[in-house]
């Protein structure tokens, strides 16, 4: 593979000095924009969910028509159209910004999904027993439903989550600087693609590792008051 | 005390209720026998307004429900009314979430506003009168079935209730577990708490009850003391379903 041991000793040059700066693009960038946007996505999700549930006509078709159209196409598409395509009406994003956006949109439509199938997967019968002790609609949403939900729609998030993590290398298509993009560029100017790419493949697996860890740890802490 | 008038209720095109009158003095228990599908559960249900009766009126204590076919019920009335009836469930119905403490707690500090530490002490008497005071850490599917309804009855009482209901609750359990929820019950009775209870133990309602009402086919065929019922009655269909359950 390696012609002679210079060849050799180049490409672990390479890759040392630039592993930290790729790991530092992925912490600066990478971290904070797949947190932020799994934050606000859940967040968004949570009430596409209660609109999608409600006997409220109009939130349905509102929250339907959303979720058809978000999860109907590309994810690319959709970060392309804000960020090359608002400009020209007048509306101009910074890079970060307009990926934290359509992150945020595309984990909203997706979550929504499952929150709203782990709401209604919780037996009838724990509406009734609510009911039965005097609590409104809302008090048992709020106190006997959706604790439940939650522990139901862990491992499915958990899944949306490392998803997330490496889909946000889409955002190096606008210029955002995360891990991946930083890859691109080192790969560009020092003429060793197979290596460098490796090198952030190897980067996302350490950050999904990691995350999956921080999944288990988390469903297990849910897992422990869970009946079956 | 509970008054039930005239009570209808239909599902779709299935009239399940054709017409109730029954009464049920204070600190006395009815116990409900009938065949499957006769409008047991319904009767039940509809006492706790988890279904909506379409005719008829529901006097509990002081408050009066009328109901009229298409006329919604405000949500307050609702709810006021079910806090003064308790519901025990054939499947138990605990809340898996939270253990044996805090499920007799919930209703206590979210509906009817009481302190943590006065429902805590409310929930710790109740479990002990239940005869699972070691148990109140335990989460639902800790425990047996025999031991989950009763924390269920204990999560029904802790709302001091007018009147407790109680659908099949032994049905869903092992036979060796019957006994134990029984007697939580029986001891209910001796107290004076106001109960109706649909079950199939026959034993029970000839001990406990102080009326026993036959349903068949949506409406009462009989009622009267468990004497009247169980030996002295002359009633064709209430005889043929006495011989059933006894033969099985
Ligand atoms: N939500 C519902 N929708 C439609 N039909 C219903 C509903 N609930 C009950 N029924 C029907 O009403 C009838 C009476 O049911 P109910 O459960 O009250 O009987 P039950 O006397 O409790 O019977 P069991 O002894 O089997 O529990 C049955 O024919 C049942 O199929
Ligand atoms: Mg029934």
């Amino acid at each position: 593979m390696f012609a002679d041991q210079e060849r050799f000793d180049r490409i672990v040059g390479i890759l040392s000095d630039s592993f930290f700066p790729i790991l530092k693009a992925g912490i600066q960038f990478t971290i904070p924009l797949t947190l932020i946007t799994f934050v606000l996505g859940l967040i968004l999700a949570f009430f596409i969910a209660l609109a999608r549930i409600t006997n409220i006509k109009v939130l349905n078709v509102i929250a339907r028509f959303f979720v058809w159209i978000f999860r109907g196409t590309p994810l690319l598409v959709q970060i392309f159209i804000l960020f090359y395509g608002l400009p020209s009406l007048g509306i101009t994003l910074n890079p970060f910004p307009a990926a934290v956006i359509a992150f945020t949109i595309n984990v909203g439509a997706y979550s929504s999904e499952i929150i709203r199938a782990a709401i209604l997967s919780i037996p009838k019968g724990q509406w009734e027993a609510a009911y039965s002790i005097g609590m409104t609609k809302s008090q048992a949403m709020r106190r006997i439903i959706i604790p439940q939900a939650i522990r139901v729609s862990l491992p499915p998030l958990g899944n949306s989550f490392i998803s997330l993590v490496k889909d946000t290398s889409l955002a190096a298509t606008i210029t955002v600087t995360e891990l991946f993009q930083k890859g691109q560029q080192i790969a560009a100017y020092t003429y060793e693609p197979l290596w460098i790419y490796i090198e952030v493949a190897f980067i996302y697996l350490i950050f999904s590792t990691v995350l999956s860890y921080l999944q288990n740890w988390l469903e297990a802490r849910f897992e422990r008051s869970v009946a079956k | 005390m509970i008054q039930i008038q005239n009570l209808h209720k239909s599902f779709g095109t299935l009239e399940v209720l054709k017409g109730i009158d029954l009464s049920i003095p204070k600190g006395t228990t009815a116990v409900i026998i009938g065949p499957s599908g006769s409008g047991k559960t319904t009767l039940l249900r509809c006492l706790n307004l988890l279904e909506i009766p379409d005719q008829g009126n529901i006097q509990l204590g002081d408050q009066i429900i009328q109901f009229k076919a298409g006329a919604k019920l405000k949500s307050k009335e609702v709810v006021d009314f079910r806090k003064n009836t308790g519901m025990v469930f054939q499947g138990y119905n605990l809340f898996p979430h939270l253990t044996a403490l805090e499920n007799v707690m919930e209703g206590q500090v979210t509906v009817l506003k009481r302190s943590k530490t006065d429902a805590e002490a409310k929930a710790r008497k109740l479990l002990e009168k239940v005869g699972l005071k070691e148990r109140a850490d335990m989460y639902p599917h800790q425990l047996s079935g025999g031991q989950q309804q009763r924390v269920g009855i204990a999560r029904a009482m802790a709302m001091d209730p007018q009147v407790l209901l109680f659908d099949e609750p032994t049905s869903a359990l092992d036979p060796e577990l019957v006994g134990e929820v029984l007697k939580v019950m029986k001891d209910l009775a001796k107290e004076n708490m106001t109960m109706v209870v649909v079950t199939h133990e026959m034993q029970f309602a000839q001990d406990v009850a102080d009326q026993v009402i036959f349903m068949d086919q949506g409406v009462v065929v009989e009622k009267g003391t468990p004497e009247q019922v169980f030996q002295q009655t002359s009633n064709q269909r209430t005889l043929q379903f006495l011989n059933k359950v006894s033969s099985r």
